[in-house]
């Protein structure tokens, strides 16, 4: 069947397929921003091959590169004339690569573009090998020594039998595992033990002043600070001659290699956190190495001002703020619902505070974070310092953004969504059923507990999930009441009082937002902010999901009385 | 069924003690739980009330008047006292840091150091290394704490006045004296200069400079180089004079600028005459402006020394500044003028020593605060009836000394926060020192101390409405047809999977979206600028192509595409568009731009381009402002009864028509509130602003500039904000201007929506 244009378009099919484009486009811009957060998150942690090629630099001159693709883009050819490049005629775009080539103590920086045509005798030598350093970030070159305290300890020519080198590697990995293993201990100590330390350092300090403050300074207590004080420092003594001890051991084995310009390098081993030889890995390796990646970056703490390593402290402060802030509103957004719905008198007042609170849901976050900082932490923070906490002043203890003014703003933020969820399950219950217990004689908090509230826990749970949704990735307030860039320590340690409330602490939103525009290198860091990125992502997905799932259960489960 | 047997009483006692301990006990657990919930109901509600109250309570402050009283002591008014120092005019009052000890220079040359609070006398001395009296005195710098003495034999004195705190069994001492930062060297006058009647100083970092008016109508000026011997360290002075041609009479001030340049010389007959002194050799008289027609009482500097204040005999204080124009040449303008409600002769003024603002004294013994770039009247009270002879403010304006002209000087109390908050200077073009027009500008931190911080939120609402209007832009059209599709055309199976799908991006952390505008789509718009404006065209364009063509394909084909399920098909469609795009538009690029169109648009068309600008945030916003939009306006559409339409198409309307002229019209206030919501939500987001724009406060409409807007601001700012100051209280009413225009927006949207229920609950 034909028809002419006219006619189609009187028949309004055009306008119904262009509403149609629109959903199209919308589920096309969902999809491919997952898409793209997912690959570019998941894509940093494969083991990508490293080439190392011949390349001619624009002068004409050779020299031989030693790197990781990262990306890749086409440049219109006047631009790369205008850079004074050499393009032949007739080319309209010329492809260049974004190579990783590391070393950055030696070459300046951690990138540099080639052109693709200019890449020659490209090869992927199985005996290249990366390891990710503490300081300077990846190194990549071949093995040529190891060394113990200065001794050489394997060699490996070129020319030598592949069999040598692989025999020279293993004894660098065994020798690494060592490394790292003291590197464990001294963490421990400097964490743990000179942590504990510390804080009864703190404690007794503060507990000085405050009878001190109070008049109450006695002979007795004064000995009896100092003498805990001795102990103290008696400790603190014996654990820093081990740390020394271990300090002096972690340094004893080195490698030494050649980078791509033939330079050699000595690295100590105490510097590097892994290494591997992507070309010698078959897939099945690749991919445990992959998975060890991911693994690694979800436990491992943070290096180098938060572009390198792993975010475990911010996962840990999210969880940490989210679980927090949950314990608070879900008992206040239940009774404010259940007092809305059950206890008050329904009228234009309730309709009003109904509509008031449920608009609360749309005020800027910003909005709750400048009350959180105003009336939280300057004002209650600030009370509770000058009455509590007199002995630490000036520096001050709770009139300080920290974990626990985090955690009651975002509490009152998301208050509205639990409020409005939970309500919206009490109005579901039919009338009959409360009318029914009572009738049964039960009371009206009889009712409310053992019938209505039951009922209602899908609804709260779902009120409750969605605000831990909302929370988790919140940063806007969280940047005035709390979130630092890089906490000393967890909010949750083996110090009393063990949960630090007046702590800061580090937050996924927040690492995303400081390590992708704070940072100084930026562009080394950005597959790790992908990553972060798609780790709040999922988390908050699945939050969403769970919180759906939930509630279809326990209405399934409730169904039968619903009619 | 009838029963008829009389129920016998079940065997069960309910009066036994425990039967009525568990009633009791039972009402006493109902009563808790009423109790328990209501108070907790009360108090969550009132608590989420308290963030409007305390928000309100924190920017009130700034509204506040100023207030003036006796300044208390020891618990008691402190009453006025006979002034300190010879009984002559005062040539100079002030007070130090703590307004605890004043100082009072009078025409004898006399300074008396005085405990401001009861006046009892301390330090006294004659000033000057001359056994000649002084004859004429020039205040130096109120912040730097010096003046000038002119003496009777021709020479010069310039002093500082200086104040040591010590703490001697923890009480608070002042220790004031008088320094000479010249006293070895020797600063004469011109010679040839009379009895000095007028006198003006100004010390800069490397030259002293005094213009002296002496009583035969002569005016000199004198320079006094500094030069910093290499060796020793010590400073030498080079002297020069010079005498200025220039009708004396009626000379009432004399003023030379911070920079030594100009000399500005005030006359009663209402003329400024400003002089160029950057040749000393050959001194140019600038300009003469009239200022006033009555006559001109006194002229001073602002605070900073940018702005001169002349007050006359009708009760005018008009502030005037040099404007530089584009050619470099300086004018000096009028730029506000300020008076009071009675206005009368001005007899003397007083500046603030770190704000831009000034107090004058009337003949009539009224005193008015005023604040110069608020153009405000902060405060305006009778304070004596003798009239008032000199006042002066104390260095953090907290307090006012004030000579009558029975001689008895009073000390007054000042409670003055916030002058520099006014309706005109949060709104309004202001005309700021060392501008050539009045203009919006929002710069929180000043320089230095002598240049005021500038509190425009005009450009901060602009940059937010800006973001918004960008981001609506590209959100309203896409959530709304994609929520009529979703909702009217869509198969209901393929709904229930869309339409959680596009909702879920409600959930998505706005943070991920600006790092994502920020870093990965601003570079790719200023690469691919050609590739987006293309897609607009081709996008709609090519589907409807597709859409026709596919119509006219056999049926066979067509109908396997069940009805409903159109959508499977465009999504490809829209994929393989967007990819045809990229070698499209560069086509395009070459062929219209020169290949390059980021660069056309800078160089050709002269349009600032910054890489975070309007585009991305609008289209970053756009995408978080979607699933809100197109989630109420589903619902809306979807909950218009389907009797309606059936009825509609059963006349033998087309879908088309039916959704136009039915379904719509009766959705229409539930779409009008989610555009309402998807806006407020606009207004206040914060993250992809900050991160997907480079932050500048400006006012400009282009696309391809940024902006800051007022969530992002206070993100920025608030952090370092001090407490209690105007800043940190005019980031609170930003907060507050966002809270009130979400709240009312959505409330407005909220009511809509309910009314659209229960409109259509009968049907």
């Amino acid at each position: 069947m034909n028809i002419s244009v006219k006619e189609w378009f009187k028949s309004g099919a055009p306008w119904v397929w262009l509403t149609g484009g629109a959903v199209a486009l919308n589920v096309i811009m969902v999809a491919g921003l997952l898409a793209l957060i997912a690959v570019r998150g998941l894509g940093h942690f494969w083991p990508a091959d490293v080439l190392q090629a011949d390349y001619i630099e624009s002068d004409g001159s050779r020299v031989v590169v030693i790197g990781e693709i990262a990306d890749s883009e086409d440049v219109p050819a006047i631009q790369m004339r205008e850079a004074g490049l050499e393009v032949a005629e007739g080319v309209e775009t010329v492809r260049r690569d974004l190579l990783k080539v590391g070393n950055r103590d030696l070459l300046g920086s951690d990138f540099r573009w080639v052109t693709e045509t200019g890449l020659q005798e490209i090869e992927h030598p199985p005996h290249l090998f990366v390891a990710e350093r503490r300081e300077w970030g990846n190194f990549y070159g071949f093995l040529r020594q190891v060394k113990q305290a200065g001794e050489l300890v394997g060699e490996y020519k070129v020319g030598d039998a592949d069999a040598a080198y692989d025999q020279l590697y293993a004894e660098l990995e065994q020798r690494l595992d060592r490394a790292l293993d003291i590197h464990d201990q001294i963490k421990d100590i400097e964490k743990h033990e000179i942590g504990a330390i510390n804080a009864t350092l703190e404690r007794l300090r503060l507990r000085e002043r405050s009878l001190e403050l109070k008049g109450q300074l006695t002979a007795a207590d004064q000995a009896d600070i100092a003498a805990s004080r001795a102990e103290q420092d008696e400790s603190y003594k014996s654990l820093q001659a081990r740390l020394e001890e271990l300090y002096r051991q972690i340094g004893r084995d080195s490698l030494v290699a050649e980078v791509s310009d033939g330079q050699v390098v000595e690295i100590e081993l105490s510097k590097v956190v892994q290494v591997f030889r992507p070309n010698a890995m078959g897939v099945g390796t690749k991919l445990g190495f992959y998975f060890g990646q991911i693994w690694a970056f979800m436990t491992d703490e943070p290096r180098e001002a938060n572009t390198e390593g792993g975010v475990f402290p911010a996962i840990f402060g999210t969880v940490m703020m989210v679980l927090l802030m949950s314990i608070l509103v879900t008992p206040f957004g239940v009774v404010a619902a259940v007092y809305l719905r059950e206890y008050a008198k329904q009228g234009t007042m309730t309709r009003l505070i109904r509509i008031a609170v449920n608009n609360l849901a749309g005020v800027p976050s910003i909005v709750y974070g400048v009350f959180g900082l105003g009336f939280f932490i300057y004002f209650l923070g600030g009370n509770i310092d000058q009455l509590f906490f007199p002995e630490a002043l000036p520096a001050p203890t709770f009139g300080t953004p920290g974990l626990m003014w985090a955690s009651l703003t975002l509490a009152l933020l998301t208050l509205p969504v639990v409020i409005v969820a939970t309500e919206e399950g009490l109005s579901r219950i039919p009338r009959s059923i409360r009318e029914g217990s009572l009738a049964l004689g039960a009371t009206k908090a009889e009712t409310l507990w053992k019938v209505v509230l039951p009922m209602a826990s899908p609804a709260m749970m779902t009120g409750v999930i969605l605000a831990v949704a909302r929370a988790a990735g919140e940063v806007a307030p969280l940047m005035l009441v709390g979130v630092v860039k890089l906490a000393p320590s967890l909010p949750l340690d083996g110090n009393y009082p063990f949960i630090h409330l007046d702590q800061k602490f580090m937050h996924l939103g927040f690492h995303i937002y400081d390590v992708g525009f704070q940072s100084p290198n930026v562009e080394a860091a950005r597959p790790l902010v992908y990553a972060t990125a798609l780790l709040l992502v999922v988390v908050i997905a699945l939050l969403n999901l769970s919180a759906v799932a939930i509630r279809n259960r326990l209405r399934e489960k409730y169904k039968a009385l619903e009619h | 069924m009838k029963n008829t047997a009389p129920l016998s009483a079940p065997d069960l006692d309910f009066e036994t003690p425990a039967a009525k301990r568990l009633r009791r006990y039972r009402r006493f657990k109902d009563r808790l739980a009423s109790a328990v919930v209501g108070v907790g109901g009360i108090s969550v509600i009132v608590a989420i009330m308290l963030i409007f109250i305390y928000l309100l309570y924190e920017v009130m402050p700034l509204f506040h008047a100023a207030e003036i009283k006796p300044w208390q002591h020891e618990g008691e008014e402190v009453v006025p006292y006979q002034r300190p120092g010879a009984d002559a005019d005062t040539w100079y009052l002030t007070a130090e840091e703590q307004a605890e000890v004043g100082l009072r220079v009078d025409a004898t040359g006399l300074a008396s150091f005085f405990d401001t609070r009861t006046g009892e006398v301390g330090l006294q001395q004659m000033l000057g290394q001359t056994e000649a009296g002084a004859v004429a005195f020039a205040l130096g710098s109120e912040s730097e704490r010096t003046f000038a003495l002119a003496h009777a034999d021709g020479n010069l004195t310039f002093a500082k006045h200086q104040y040591k705190v010590s703490y001697p069994n923890d009480v608070r001492t002042i220790t004031p004296s008088i320094a000479y930062p010249y006293a070895d060297q020797e600063l004469a006058l011109a010679p040839g200069v009379g009895n000095t009647e007028l006198l003006a100083v100004r010390d800069s970092e490397n030259q002293l400079m005094a213009a002296a008016l002496d009583d035969q109508g002569q005016l000199f000026v004198s320079r006094y180089s500094k030069d910093v011997n290499f060796i020793t360290e010590e400073v030498e002075i080079s002297t020069d004079h010079l005498q200025l041609e220039l009708p004396t009479e009626k000379v009432v001030s004399l003023l030379i600028s911070p920079e030594t340049r100009w000399l500005f010389v005030a006359r009663s007959d209402g003329l400024v005459v400003s002089v160029d002194l950057r040749d000393f050799d050959a001194p140019q008289i600038h300009d003469a402006v009239r200022v006033s027609d009555a006559t001109i009482t006194q002229a001073r500097f602002l605070l900073g020394g940018n702005s001169l204040l002349v007050a006359d005999s009708q009760g005018v204080t008009r502030q005037l500044f040099l404007v530089r124009d584009d050619s470099n040449n300086y004018e000096l303008k009028e730029i506000r003028s300020f008076r009071d409600s009675t206005p009368s002769e001005i007899a003397e003024v007083a500046i603030e020593h770190r704000r831009k603002g000034f107090v004058v004294a009337e003949g009539n013994g009224q005193v008015s605060f005023y604040n110069s770039t608020a153009e405000n009247l902060v405060l305006n009270e009778q304070l004596s009836d003798s009239g008032i002879a000199y006042l002066a403010m104390t260095p953090r304006a907290n307090g006012l000394l004030l000579e009558q002209a029975d001689g008895k000087v009073s000390f007054w109390k000042v409670e003055n926060e916030h002058p520099e908050v006014s309706w005109s200077s949060l709104w309004e073009e202001v005309w700021y020192e060392g501008y050539q027009e009045p203009d919006y500008i929002w710069q929180s931190s000043a320089s230095n101390d002598d240049f005021e911080p500038k509190y425009s939120l005009a450009p901060l609402s602009f940059g937010t409405l800006k973001a918004a209007f960008y981001a609506m832009l590209l959100a309203t059209p896409l959530a709304i047809c994609g929520a009529i599709y979703t909702a009217y055309f869509m198969a209901p199976a393929m709904r229930t999977k869309i339409k959680p799908f596009i909702e879920l991006m409600e959930a998505l952390p706005t943070v991920i979206l600006g790092f994502l505008a920020g870093l990965w789509l601003a570079p790719f718009i200023e690469k691919q600028l050609a590739t987006v404006f293309t897609l607009l065209l081709v996008v709609p364009i090519g589907v409807l192509v597709f859409a026709y063509g596919w119509h006219n394909l056999p049926k066979s084909i067509r109908l396997r595409v069940s009805e409903g399920w159109d959508v499977v098909v465009i999504i490809p469609v829209v994929i393989i568009l967007a990819w045809l795009c990229l070698p499209l538009s560069s086509g395009v690029e070459q062929v219209l731009f020169d290949g390059d169109m980021r660069g056309y648009i800078t160089r050709d068309l002269g349009i600032t381009f910054d890489q975070r600008n309007a585009l991305v945030v609008g289209l970053a916003m756009g995408f978080a402002v979607i699933p809100t939009i197109f989630s109420i306006t589903e619902d809306a559409i979807f909950s218009v009864p389907k009797s309606l339409s059936n009825g509609s198409l059963a006349l033998g309307a087309t879908p088309w028509q039916t959704l136009q002229r039915v379904v719509l019209p009766t959705a229409s206030p539930g779409i009008f509130s989610a555009v309402m919501i998807g806006m407020g939500r606009a207004v206040g987001e914060t993250m992809i602003v900050l991160m997907a724009t480079g932050n500048t406060p400006i006012m400009d409409l282009n696309i391809f500039e940024g902006m800051r807007t007022l969530a992002a601001n206070i993100a920025v700012e608030m952090p370092e904000s001090e407490v209690g100051s105007s800043h940190f209280r005019i980031l609170f009413l930003a907060a507050l201007v966002l809270f009130a225009f979400t709240f009312v927006v959505n409330t407005l949207a909220e009511l809509i929506r309910q009314r659209l229920r229960r409109k259509y609950g009968s049907l």
